[in-house]
């Protein structure tokens, strides 16, 4: 019988392939793994939490410049776009980085309806990928609290 | 605040540069500079930062500043990478100045960009596998 902690193990890597099968992550998070050491244990937090900031901020400036009905500043967007794709493909999150490269390409043609369907969606898919990284290192800290190692994950 | 260069020889490994590097990172952005911190320390190097390219012509200012190499972002607010690198090659600054750049991609951006006096340029995002190759081939160049 599994102990508890073989059985959390397997969760955790079952769910670590998932997240890159299903494109929300891309090598670029398991670079950020590999920086992650005993002296920087919560390096790959720390960087997906600066990310999720990013996010925030990028997105609400978006929104901002987006809501100035017919006077709408198409650069200024597209800078918010481009920083938002710089963070997304520095800690690995594809599909937000995807969804960037879409954006911009709207921002460039200034396309109104386009850049507000993508800005809906960048914005539901980073609160997406923030709910499932949540769910992953909260199986960190369980198999951690159990008394085990976390497993490395070949992708 | 400006350091000097360690110029410790350290014995070659696979996973680290070949000389204990003195960096210097220059970005806007808070997460890249903390990832390219990382990944400078993984490969047995130091590091400082600055946020834009005033800031890394300043830490120059005074003479006393030795890098072995500067990390240069591109787009930055105050002065941008391409004015920076210009500035500090007037300044005489020979450190290694790879450009790091979301735009690598676009031939006539890039051209500018090394023309201002970069001896390399690479694309966002970094990681060990892409910068530790090019350090030690520009060292021994």
């Amino acid at each position: 019988m599994d102990t508890l902690v073989a059985q959390l193990q397997r969760q955790f890597r079952d769910y670590t392939i998932s997240l890159y099968h299903q494109g929300f992550l891309d090598d670029q998070f398991t670079e950020l793994k590999k920086l992650q050491d005993e002296c920087s244990p919560d390096f790959v937090a720390e960087v997906v939490s600066l990310f999720f900031e990013d996010c925030e901020k990028l997105i609400g400036n978006m929104a901002r410049a987006l809501d100035q009905t017919g006077n709408v500043d198409f650069n200024l967007v597209g800078s918010s776009v481009h920083q938002l794709k710089g963070s997304s493909s520095s800690v690995g999150a594809k599909r937000v980085k995807g969804l960037c490269i879409t954006f911009k390409e709207c921002c460039d043609s200034q396309n109104f309806e386009g850049c507000v369907r993508c800005l809906q969606q960048v914005d539901i898919e980073y609160k997406s990928l923030k709910a499932k990284l949540q769910d992953l290192f909260n199986l960190e800290q369980q198999i951690v609290q159990a008394g085990g190692r976390i497993p490395q994950v070949d992708i | 605040m400006a350091t000097t260069s360690t110029g410790a020889i350290e014995k070659t490994k696979s996973v680290e540069v070949k000389k204990k590097l003195n960096v210097l990172i220059v970005d806007d952005d808070t997460l890249t500079r903390k990832l390219h911190e990382s990944i400078i320390k993984a490969i047995g190097g130091i590091s400082q930062t600055a946020k834009n390219g005033e800031e890394a012509v300043n830490i120059h200012q005074n003479g006393n500043a030795s890098f072995d190499l500067i990390l240069m972002d591109k787009e930055m607010p105050e002065m941008d990478g391409l004015s920076a690198t210009k500035k500090l090659r007037e300044m005489k600054v020979t450190s290694m100045i790879i450009g790091v750049t979301s735009l690598a991609d676009n031939e006539v951006e890039r051209k500018a960009f090394m023309e201002a006096g970069l001896n390399h340029c690479l694309a966002k995002p970094l990681n060990k596998d892409k910068i530790l190759p090019l350090i030690n081939s520009l060292m021994d160049a």
